[in-house]
């Protein structure tokens, strides 16, 4: 690095700091609540060490509380949100790498025009489309699906300009050594571009798991049983208007569970793709 | 194991660039033809088309007398070397050597046994389990070959295969592509842009300018007998002296006055290698020579030459002496050529006699 005296490292290290806890406490304190019971949390002040209900609170939340939210077990919850998130994020990796090949590396009439027609759909994200889009569900019938809550989420402009701006930088001898070798379209895709795509995808990946995870408007509108509810509209179910009807010792302890598969999803896939990028770079 | 034939190859990129303009050439089997040129004058384009990589505009291409003109690389059973080497970043060397061999359904054994031995071949046994990114240049070049050779196909392509490589290097290599192809007796067109490359490798040689050939032929023949200016400028390093003639009241003179008596008829340019003209101090001349008052404006001692970059004759000349030379820049002097080492060229540039 350039310039590394003392003063500079202090000030990077201040600013690294000053970061993680603009980042990181709003969660330390909700972990804080999750370890509190009811009463400590609606008198406030909330206090700034974890209390003693951890075991408690968890433990209801997991395997007590089926009542509280609408007879639906967090775990339930928890995977009905996972099968979205990874449908969502499988579903665009696929869809988005598969045109991206195609407009990339073949030529046929009207390439451009469809280039053009998935880039504009790029102004056109789900809120605003959902009417239409809410209408087709009901009329396949896949209200409450999990094909519903997937399906209209999967196509990705983004995804695909990013493979497309990706595999416009593989060289062309590249793909004219592939063709001399006996490789068809498939055996390149295969063979060399998956391969080489290998972080993009992983990197992708978290970033499509979390778009999915987060999902609210979509999930709210398109599920109507409990059954299918993802997590954060549990959530926000938990929530009720009057404060004191609402378990907020609970919704913290859900709150912090529906953070824990992003978390993992970041974990594993950043030593993925981090291995990848070592490999590469050797 | 193939004769190739082109026959009025032409290609025209849609958008109209006309970049080969009726290119046509016959290899013999076993032969190593070279394609050289200046940049941009078509050489890759028509390398792309015998490899079936680039669609042809017109004209045919045929391998052992059959037109392949619309059948791909695969099928044509070339084997390519690029510039850049092209190796899949993901493999290992085994398998950036095995990888045709395998979409080819070539038995395990067999692709086993084929990439040993040409891994020893090409001294790459060490290297098979690296991938490309650990391999030096050098490497990476050889592997580039072997992948090519170890696939046994009917023709090798080389496109500037040497060009991403220190001068050193690219001598060793261009001796070994040499006798690689030799001894394998595969059939090869090679493309490349330095002139000594092609001189050394070329049993046909083929100068190209602007998307036609220039001249074709043995490579040795091509430098005695340019046939154009093009050639004669192109071929040879430094490449040959050419002077423009122009017409006096006694007869065809140049830039600077001096008369010359032995000009043919319709000769435009005069031109004389620099390594067939000398310098001469003394006053007995041969009578049939060029002789030119020149003056030294730079010496440059290579070892075992000079060349002197003389003003002489209207325009700048470059002359070579063997050895260390005791000239000086500012000399005055006079440089003699025997007029069997005069070439004549008329006024479109062509050879005359
Ligand atoms: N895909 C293409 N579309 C249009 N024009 C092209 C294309 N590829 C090459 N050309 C043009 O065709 C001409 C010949 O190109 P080519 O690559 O064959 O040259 P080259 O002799 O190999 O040059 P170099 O020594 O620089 O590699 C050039 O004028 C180039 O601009
Ligand atoms: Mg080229």
């Amino acid at each position: 690095m350039i310039g590394q005296s003392p003063l500079r490292i202090f000030i990077a290290h201040a600013m690294l700091l000053l970061g993680i806890v603009v980042v990181a406490f709003p969660i330390y304190y909700t972990f804080v609540a999750s370890t509190q019971t009811l009463q400590t949390i609606l008198k406030p002040p909330l206090p700034m060490l974890p209390g003693d209900q951890f075991w408690n609170n968890y433990g209801e939340a997991l395997f007590g509380g089926v009542g509280r939210m609408g007879g639906v077990s967090v775990g339930r919850l928890l995977l009905n949100t996972t099968i979205m998130a990874l449908g969502i994020a499988v579903g665009k990796i696929f869809i988005s790498i598969l045109s991206a090949y195609a407009i990339v590396f073949f030529r046929f009439p009207m390439r451009m025009v469809f280039f053009w027609l998935i880039f504009i759909t790029l102004m056109l994200p789900v809120e605003v489309r959902i009417l239409p889009t809410y209408k087709v569900m009901v009329e396949l019938g896949l209200i409450d699906t999990y094909a519903g809550l997937i399906i209209p989420l999967i196509a990705s402009a983004t995804a695909t300009l990013l493979f497309r701006q990706f595999f416009m930088t593989i060289p062309g001898e590249l793909l004219e050594a592939a063709r001399v070798d006996g490789a068809g379209p498939w055996r390149f895709f295969f063979d060399i571009l998956l391969p080489l795509s290998r972080t993009n995808i992983a990197a992708l990946f978290v970033i499509l798991f979390i778009y999915g995870w987060t999902q609210y408007l979509w999930p709210l509108l398109v599920t109507n049983s409990n059954d299918m509810n993802t997590i954060v509209i549990a959530l926000r179910k938990m929530v009720s208007f009057a404060d004191a009807d609402t378990q907020w010792h609970l919704v913290m302890v859900t709150a912090m569970l529906a953070i824990v598969p992003p978390i993992l999803v970041v974990v594993v896939m950043q030593r993925w793709f981090v291995r990848g990028l070592v490999e590469s770079e050797k | 194991m193939a004769t190739v034939d082109l026959n009025e190859v032409k290609k025209v990129y849609p958008g109209g660039v006309e970049a080969v303009k009726g290119v046509s050439i016959a290899i013999p089997d076993k032969a190593l033809c070279v394609l050289v040129g200046p940049s941009g004058c078509g050489k890759s384009t028509l390398l792309r088309m015998i490899a079936g990589l680039e669609t042809i505009s017109a004209g045919t291409v045929a391998f052992d007398g059959k037109v392949v003109n619309t059948i791909g690389p695969t099928e044509r059973d070339i084997a390519m070397v690029f510039q850049n080497y092209a190796l899949y970043p993901h493999m290992k060397v085994y398998d950036n050597m095995a990888y045709g061999l395998r979409n080819r359904g070539t038995p395990r054994d067999e692709i086993d046994r084929r990439v040993r031995s040409t891994a020893e071949m090409l001294e790459l046994s060490g290297l098979l389990d690296r991938r490309p990114r650990e391999l030096s240049g050098g490497q990476r070049q050889r592997v580039a070959m072997g992948r090519a050779v170890v696939r046994d196909p009917k023709v090798f392509l080389f496109d500037e295969p040497l060009s991403n490589l220190d001068a050193k290097l690219r001598g060793q290599m261009r001796v070994e592509i040499k006798n690689l192809q030799r001894s394998l007796g595969v059939t090869s067109v090679y493309v490349t842009h330095d002139q000594l490359e092609a001189m050394t490798l070329a049993d046909v040689l083929v100068v190209m300018n602007g998307g036609l050939v220039e001249q074709s032929g043995a490579a040795l023949d091509i430098y005695e007998r340019p046939a154009s200016t093009f050639v004669a400028s192109f071929i040879g390093a430094p490449p040959m002296n050419l002077l423009p003639l122009v017409g006096g009241q006694a007869g065809p003179a140049l830039g600077d006055g001096t008369t010359v008596g032995l000009a043919p008829a319709g000769a435009a340019t005069i031109g004389f290698r620099p390594e067939d003209a000398d310098i001469e101090f003394g006053t007995d001349l041969p009578s049939d020579a060029l002789v030119l008052p020149a003056s030294v404006e730079a010496v440059e001692p290579v070892g075992a030459e000079s060349f002197l970059h003389c003003q002489a004759g209207g325009g700048r000349i470059v002359v070579r002496v063997a050895g260390r030379t005791r000239v000086s820049v500012g000399d005055r002097l006079r440089v003699v050529c025997v007029a069997a080492k005069l070439h004549w060229f008329d006024q479109a540039g062509r050879r005359v006699g």
